[in-house]
């Protein structure tokens, strides 16, 4: 993993539910708003639909349902997070609904630690790691495999 | 003075290209029989600026072969050869020649100089058999030109006397005799002597201009067409006599190698006793002078960017169309500042203005993508001659329309559907010249090709007047390859469009032609990505009409958009036949499940879009509630159960896989004039869909019960 590069990263860190989250503030390309989608028939819950940015089609997932933490109504201070992804070279962009974005965070790579191991209990394979800000407990994302979008499953969601 | 010569390769490319193009139907033009001299003359000037073009960047291979092509071409345009077909066909091959030539120049690749030799030979045969008109002059000393072979050119001469006198703005087009002497110096021994007489008085010099003109002596064993090079690029900018010094001067080594009028202006400057060559056909300069005459082989680039050719008159209507949009924003900027609300007609007028503009803007820049279809036509002739002479069928290719135009995207990949139909009108349609006339036709087939618009739409027409689709025949094979089951009653329509099917064809025997089977199902598959369709008419014995239907531009499209709950969606408005009120009472049900109306004579399938969708709130769930659309798709019609109609719109084409992924029975979004977005509807996707959930519903009740 990263633990052995050393380096400074910075992070941006979110809230869901009670646990928070941070991507590599890198791959964000802006924080917005919530703002309606226009829904997609027949695909996953969790793909909320599409939005109009600056002219470009972007989809919105959420990731609370995405995790299965449940759903929460959208509030002003509910936040959709804009990540880029490379894709062969092509640019995506893809939005992330959450609760909120609590700060950046500068995190050292060499303290970055191993995810737990919880067996089958706990999916872990969207997280990269774990670090300690502060007193707080931080799941690093991995942006490129959450944003995989999964289609083969998508047509029994309706 | 160093210039990055591969610079200019790309224009020179494409230039020659062109050329050829023009070569090619200018050849064509005079096979079919109507010789006039400015065909030939158009075919020359192209060979000429082809030439011209490879010399200046050191390609010497392709100047040395054009310079043959030249000569050849030379001699008939002073009618001192005639066109027989022989020659036109060698001509065509050399062009060819000339086209994998510099293809391979331009991707860097060898030049298969086997093949060059091959043509370059034939040439040289057709030039040395000196034609009919020729053999008559060819005891005339005149006929002796430097072009016509290798070894009359090479005819040892003791030196060249030239007297050059630039014109004024020589220098300004970037030429310089002094490196042109240097040039001359090179090949033999020369002596200058300048003539300072023009030159006007220090104080009214312009630096910038020349006044001098020299009198230059040459001697060596040079040929003339060397002399030329050095001069090749400042003809036009001054007054050239070249005289012979050999041991009877007076003897005027006539200038006809390149056909160029240089040495007519030279007879009225220097009024010695030479006889200058008669004045040729004009010859209009076609080249670009700002490049120099400094030939260095440099490597050619790869083959660059695709780029189109942009009418000017476009450009200046969008640079137009920008500046009214300018003012009308600093219009309304003007308005925004000092806002009360009895300026309301002020805003409301510059938001009118405003809209009007941006679409014009829109219409303008879309219209820059537009390519008249003859630039996929172009290539036909060509093609009808070939094949027609391969076949031994006698063939005229006509085409309407050529001026026609479409997008580019729809250019690009209509070309190959089209060579496809042409090749099957060919080869399949036009029956061989006894057949033609066994039936009681003229012997000679026709081919039209046609281009139109009707309404949103181009339509492109492949017609012949050949045998016609045999209904009899097509069935059997069907039934044969058991595609269809017998003793089902089909339209004529269904008929034809058998030929669509994978698999399918009824040649008798395979040519290299068409025939194989592949293709017709391609070709339907091609149009069909385009957004469009494709029509069969024939007629057993009378002949076919293939006519592909597309849609002008595949960036936006006329819709329909429709309510589903609080949904909007798009219907393309082609596949929209009809909308209607339907009643309970219309409506059958298959099966217990399925609901169909009959419309007229046909029994149309129910997709209720909110049970495919998904969609809550709907406000319609009875039929007669809503509104059926009556939607067609690939063939395929079904009527689509909605709320309501709501607009017709233009709306520009979103992909909606650019950050998403293909999502069945949508084609891509647009964004409304709110912001939102809207789902195009796919409506083969959606019966697709509405199949496949139709099946699940009978599985899952299959097991329950």
């Amino acid at each position: 993993m990263r633990s052995q590069a050393g380096n400074d990263a910075q992070f941006l860190a979110f809230v869901l539910g009670s646990e928070e989250y941070a991507v590599d503030i890198l791959r964000v390309q802006e924080i917005r708003s919530w703002e309606p989608v226009s829904r997609i028939p027949n695909v996953n819950p969790y793909e909320k639909g599409v939005v109009n940015l600056r002219g470009a089609i972007v989809p919105i997932i959420d990731l609370r349902e995405r995790f299965n933490l449940g759903h929460s109504e959208y509030t002003p201070v509910t936040v959709v997070v804009l990540h880029t992804r490379d894709d062969n070279g092509r640019q995506r962009v893809m939005g992330v609904v959450v609760d909120a974005v609590s700060d950046v965070v500068d995190v050292d790579t060499a303290a970055v630690q191993m995810t737990p191991d919880f067996g089958a209990r706990v999916s872990t394979e969207y997280i990269n790691g774990i670090v300690s800000v502060g007193e707080r407990m931080v799941m690093l994302l991995d942006v490129d495999k959450l944003l995989k979008l999964d289609g083969g499953d998508d047509d029994q969601a309706h | 003075m160093t210039i990055d010569m591969a610079q200019f390769h790309q224009v020179f490319f494409e230039e020659s290209f062109e050329g050829l193009d023009a070569m090619e139907s200018g050849l064509l033009n005079l096979d079919m029989g109507d010789f006039d001299a400015e065909a030939i003359n158009t075919i020359f000037r192209a060979t000429h600026s082809i030439k011209g073009g490879s010399g200046t960047f050191g390609f010497t291979e392709v100047a040395e072969f054009t310079h043959v092509m030249e000569a050849l071409l030379d001699e008939m345009r002073d009618g001192r050869r005639q066109v027989t077909q022989g020659a036109v066909e060698i001509l065509l091959g050399s062009v060819d020649c000339l086209r994998e030539m510099l293809t391979a120049i331009q991707s860097s690749q060898e030049i298969d100089s086997a093949r060059v030799a091959e043509h370059k030979q034939a040439l040289d045969r057709e030039l040395d058999s000196g034609g009919v008109a020729g053999s008559v002059l060819a005891n005339e000393p005149a006929f002796q030109r430097p072009g016509d072979a290798s070894a009359v050119a090479d005819t040892v001469v003791q030196g060249w006397r030239i007297a050059f006198s630039p014109h004024v703005h020589l220098l300004k087009t970037g030429n310089d005799p002094v490196r042109m002497f240097r040039e001359l110096a090179e090949l033999g021994e020369l002596t200058v002597k300048v003539d300072f007489q023009g030159v006007p008085d220090f104080q009214q010099l312009d630096p910038e201009e020349c006044h001098l003109s020299w009198d230059l002596q040459i001697t060596g064993d040079i040929s003339r067409e060397q002399i030329d090079d050095v001069f090749d690029w400042v003809e036009e900018d001054c007054d050239l006599a070249v005289q012979q010094l050999t041991a009877q001067p007076g003897v005027e080594e006539k200038s006809e190698d390149t056909g160029q009028d240089r040495s007519e202006p030279a007879v009225q400057k220097l009024q010695a006793a030479e006889v200058a060559s008669p004045p040729n056909n004009e010859e209009p300069a076609s080249r670009r002078r700002e490049q120099k005459p400094a030939a260095k082989k440099a490597p050619a680039k790869p083959a660059g960017s695709s780029s189109i050719r942009v009418d000017t008159e476009k450009i200046d209507n969008l640079i137009n169309m920008v500046g009214e949009l300018v003012i009308t924003q600093s219009m309304l900027s003007l308005v925004g500042e000092q806002f009360s609300i009895n300026r309301m007609d002020q805003l409301k007028s510059g938001l009118a203005q405003l809209e009007r503009h941006t679409r014009e803007l829109q219409e303008s820049v879309m219209n820059i993508r537009m390519l008249p279809i003859n630039f996929v036509f172009t290539r036909f002739p060509r093609l009808v001659h070939d094949l027609s002479a391969k076949m031994g069928k006698k063939i005229i290719l006509e085409m309407t329309g050529e001026q026609t135009e479409v997008d580019k995207t729809v250019i690009e990949l209509i070309s190959d559907p089209l060579v496809h139909l042409v090749r099957n009108s060919l080869d399949h349609g036009i029956e061989m010249p006894e057949q033609r006339l066994a039936a009681g036709k003229p012997e000679t087939g026709r081919i039209t090709l046609n281009a139109y618009h009707r309404g949103g739409n181009i339509v492109i027409e492949v017609c012949d007047d050949g045998r016609g689709l045999d209904k009899e025949k097509l069935l059997a094979k069907a039934i044969e390859k058991g595609l269809v089951e017998d003793n089902i009653p089909m339209t004529d329509q269904q008929v034809f469009e058998l030929i669509f099917m994978p698999g399918f064809s009824t040649a008798e025997q395979l040519s290299d032609i068409s025939g194989r089977g592949v293709g017709m199902d391609v070709v339907r598959k091609n149009i069909q990505t385009l957004g469009g369709n494709i029509e069969i008419q024939s007629e057993q014995g009378r002949g076919s009409v293939f006519a592909i239907h597309l849609p002008l531009t595949l960036a936006i499209l006329d819709g329909q958009s429709i309510a589903v709950g609080d949904e909007t969606y798009i219907v393309p408005l082609v596949s929209i036949i009809e909308s209607i009120n339907v009643s309970e009472d219309m409506v059958n049900r298959v099966a217990g499940k399925g609901e169909t109306f009959r419309l007229r004579e046909e029994y149309l399938p129910i997709i209720r879009m909110h049970e495919i969708f998904g969609v809550e709130n709907v406000r319609a769930k009875k039929l007669c509630e809503g509104l059926v659309v009556v939607v067609e798709g690939q063939g395929v019609r079904c009527g689509l159960f909605i709320d309501d109609l709501l607009s017709q719109q233009q709306v520009v084409i979103k992909s909606l896989e650019a950050n998403f992924r293909r999502v069945e029975g949508v084609s891509g979004a647009t964004i409304l004039g709110d912001g939102s977005v809207a789902l195009i509807l796919d409506i083969p996707g959606l019966v697709r869909l509405s199949n496949q959930q139709a099946a699940k519903a009978q599985q899952s009740y299959a097991e329950t019960a």
